[in-house]
């Protein structure tokens, strides 16, 4: 098992930076004395506030019910009292409600949510505990769980796939959980599995993770539909149709979903959130996040509660050798910049990345020199100097038709350009343009 | 406490520059320069040093001139003034180099926008003006050694004999057996301009483009593959002679430093196979049938022109363009 590296045609090589974390253990932090958190952490609709400023609250209880299938419930991460319901700034750069709660440091356990076994229960069960715990994409993108795991009946769902790839630079999160929760990635695996009853299960993990690999083999054993899968190191190994095509050497097609090939993808982060909700009834009220870059003074790897600021996680860490120039959530090469310390960890937040004046230092970029540099690294083999040449003159009909939004906003072209041209930056530009087209187009039909 | 840096993703950028790009480029040119200074002599590094100099004072004073930002610093200039002096023979006079760099520099490279703008290479551009207005400057070959005796090229004597068996004019023997030895073709000692002549010095220039990820396969194999073959089908010569004739004008210094300039060449995989053995074809249908003896600097220009549709027709099948799957 597992000798041949998998991968796709494409991709870069950056500087992996994870040396800074990759051998620290998960580290517990501090749980703060009032946490905010978002009704608003994964895509879809905003969740309603079950609980008002007074009440009292239960570690684990549901605070947020979901307005919508395409949502998820959100789950207190202390127990104390509701100070507030405020908005706040996500991550993401948009804004939400948030459920102020002071912590009164006892964590009284809501315990509304029973643990069970992957044996005893049924899929049904088994999904609507996924649904229950709040569970959603811990890679990032943060869409919930349970939709993906209610693929329409036409769709024949006949692999899972597990996201250990971590190819994203400096983050270890998934890492550390690899080596020191293989077991809980196993079962979490197999419960996704059983909702989806499928019999191929598939964890793929860059050979730049040896031991993640080795661990996880061993942990695997027992599990014999379960394989292992030694991935090449390559970014973006963890995009999601670049693993499906690595694994199963199936395309997902252009505008289409993984279950569109028989897929379903689920990062290792979640399988974990899964296992624990199956096991131990916990909801999903914390999660590892990765707290790296040059200005951190104690770069390390938390057990942080959902709510958590990003100041406060900074602050446990030692606060910073030198004054941060740019603050990222995720990772470097899709991560998001922050304005603000101010800003809750949320569900969706895999890293927190501290860079100096010089690395935030933005280039300025000089002409095209047309050396298909970013032709050859695209995943998706787009020419992203056409399609950026015409955004920026506002050719949006043309940037439509060099299939811009099949871009999956990797960032490669960017990365690899050696006239520091803003690739990607202009071809978002287009695909909003596009979409916000596209939407003026059906309004005016109707 | 300060603002943070707030900015599109990705947050990370590689280290390569263009003008690390093009400063390789002139590392890789240097050892044909060099080779060059040997067999001609210092009359080659002047010619060579007065073409730079001229291509980076008219991009500079065009820059100024026009109140654009001056990029004398990212050596593509150099590159074309070092290309250009290459393009040129031994004997050329010292205002050559001088008007030759300032055309490529102002009237293909500026006029049109600049670095990547410009359509054919600049300095095969400037080395066509060249050849219409001082066509026996222009071909005014010398041997190589101190004292410049004048010689022809051995293309120009293949085409004179018509062809390596034929009897057709003059006496072919006599071509064969003033042809120099493939050892003396691939060095360089025979009669051509300042930079094509040593194929050698090319080829470990070429080697250090490619190792550096500067330039690709795809252009300079499929060109020069191109020409071996059509060499043989339409010279009616042996593998020999096709082999020899790779190492003749300025196949490997078009093939690896010209055909592959990015401005001018497509951008895609495909393309680029395309851009190669289009070059190839007309040069090779050009030296045989033609009435010059040498078709690469032609053969490069033309497809230069075509680069924009072979880009248009050679776009690369998008990921999950097609629904065969599962």
């Amino acid at each position: 098992m597992a000798n041949k590296l998998l991968s796709f045609a494409g991709g870069i090589h950056p500087p992996h930076s994870k040396s800074l974390t990759e051998k620290k253990e998960v580290e517990i932090c501090k749980v703060p004395e009032a946490v905010k958190i978002p009704l608003q952490q994964h895509i879809g609709a905003p969740c309603e506030a079950l609980v008002k400023p007074g009440d009292y609250v239960r570690l684990g209880q549901k605070i947020g019910q979901p307005k919508g299938f395409v949502s998820a419930p959100v789950h207190s991460s202390v127990s104390g009292k509701v100070k507030s319901i405020e908005e706040t700034v996500l991550p993401n750069g948009s804004k939400s409600l948030a459920v102020v709660i002071t912590n009164d440091g006892q964590d009284t356990l809501d315990n509304s949510l029973t643990p069970g076994s992957l044996e005893n229960l049924s899929a049904q069960e088994l999904k609507n505990i996924v649904l229950e715990a709040g569970i959603v994409g811990m890679g990032g993108a943060a869409f919930p769980t349970h939709v993906k795991l209610s693929p329409p009946a036409d769709k024949k769902i006949d692999v899972v796939i597990l996201n250990g790839a971590e190819c994203e630079p400096y983050l270890t999160s998934d890492h550390r959980l690899m080596l020191e929760k293989p077991d809980e990635i196993i079962y979490g695996l197999q419960v996704i599995m059983k909702i989806l009853g499928v019999d191929r299960g598939y964890i793929g993990i860059e050979d730049n993770k040896t031991d993640a690999i080795e661990t996880l083999i061993k942990a695997a054993k027992k599990a014999d539909n379960v394989q292992v899968v030694k991935l090449r190191t390559k970014y973006p190994q963890g995009a999601e149709k670049q693993l499906i095509y690595a694994i199963t050497g199936r395309q997902v097609p252009s505008g289409g979903l993984p279950m569109d090939v028989g897929a379903v993808v689920n990062n290792v982060g979640t399988a974990a959130a899964i296992a624990r909700a199956v096991m131990y009834g916990e909801p999903l009220y914390k999660r590892i996040v990765t707290v790296s870059g040059s200005a951190v003074r104690e770069p390390k790897n938390l057990m942080i509660r959902i709510g958590t600021s990003f100041r406060d996680v900074i602050e446990y860490c030692g606060g910073w050798t030198e004054e941060p120039a740019k603050v990222i959530s995720g990772g470097p090469m899709m991560g998001i910049a922050q304005h603000t310390l101010d800003v809750p960890v949320t569900k969706g937040t895999s890293g927190i990345l501290l860079f100096t004046e010089k690395e935030a230092a933005l280039p300025e970029p000089s002409n095209c020199i047309r050396c298909a540099r970013c032709v050859s690294v695209c995943p998706i083999n787009l020419m992203p100097l056409h399609i950026s040449a015409q955004s920026l003159k506002g050719n949006f009909d043309e940037a439509e038709n060099l299939h811009a939004l099949d871009c999956v906003e990797c960032g490669s072209c960017s990365f690899i350009c050696p006239a520091s041209r803003p690739l990607l930056q202009s071809i978002r530009v287009a695909k909003k343009e596009i979409i916000a087209e596209r939407k003026r187009k059906a309004q005016a039909k109707k | 406490m300060s603002l943070f840096t707030v900015s599109s993703s990705p947050h990370i950028r590689t280290q390569e520059t263009t003008s690390r790009i093009m400063l390789d480029v002139v590392i890789a040119l240097v050892p044909a320069g060099i080779m060059s200074i040997w067999l001609y002599g210092v009359r080659s590094l002047w010619i060579i040093l007065i073409g730079i100099v001229s291509a980076v004072i008219t991009e500079f004073a065009l820059q100024k001139f026009m109140k654009k930002p001056v990029t004398i610093s990212d050596f593509s200039a150099v590159v074309t003034g070092m290309l250009l002096a290459y393009n040129l023979p031994p004997s050329a006079p010292w205002w050559l180099p001088a008007i030759g760099s300032a055309i490529a520099i102002a009237l293909v490279k500026q006029l049109y926008g600049g670095l990547g703008h410009n359509f054919m290479n600049p300095a095969l551009a400037a080395r066509a003006v060249l050849l219409a207005c001082w066509p026996v400057r222009m071909t005014a070959w010398v041997q190589p050694g101190a004292d410049a005796v004048s010689t022809a090229t051995p293309l120009a004597l293949i085409k004179a004999g018509g062809a390596y068996s034929g009897a057709t004019v003059g006496g072919a023997s006599s071509v064969v057996n003033q042809l120099p030895s493939l050892w003396d073709v691939f060095i360089g000692n025979m009669g051509g301009t300042i930079g094509e002549v040593s194929s050698a010095a090319l080829l470990l220039g070429a080697a250090y483009l490619l190792i550096r990820g500067v330039i690709n396969w795809r252009i300079p194999v499929s060109y020069i593959a191109v020409v071996f073959v059509l060499t043989l089908l339409l010279r009616g010569a042996g593998l020999y002679e096709a082999f020899y004739e790779i190492f003749l004008g300025g196949l490997i210094l078009g093939a690896f430093f010209m055909a592959t300039d990015y401005s001018s060449s497509p951008v895609t995989p495909l393309g680029q196979i395309i851009m190669g053995i289009g070059c190839g074809i007309i040069t090779v249908v050009i030296r045989v049938y033609g009435g010059y003896p040498e078709g690469v600097s032609y053969s490069i220009l033309l497809m230069n022109v075509a680069t924009p549709l072979i880009e248009k027709f050679t776009a690369p099948k998008v990921f999950g363009e097609v629904r065969n799957n599962a």
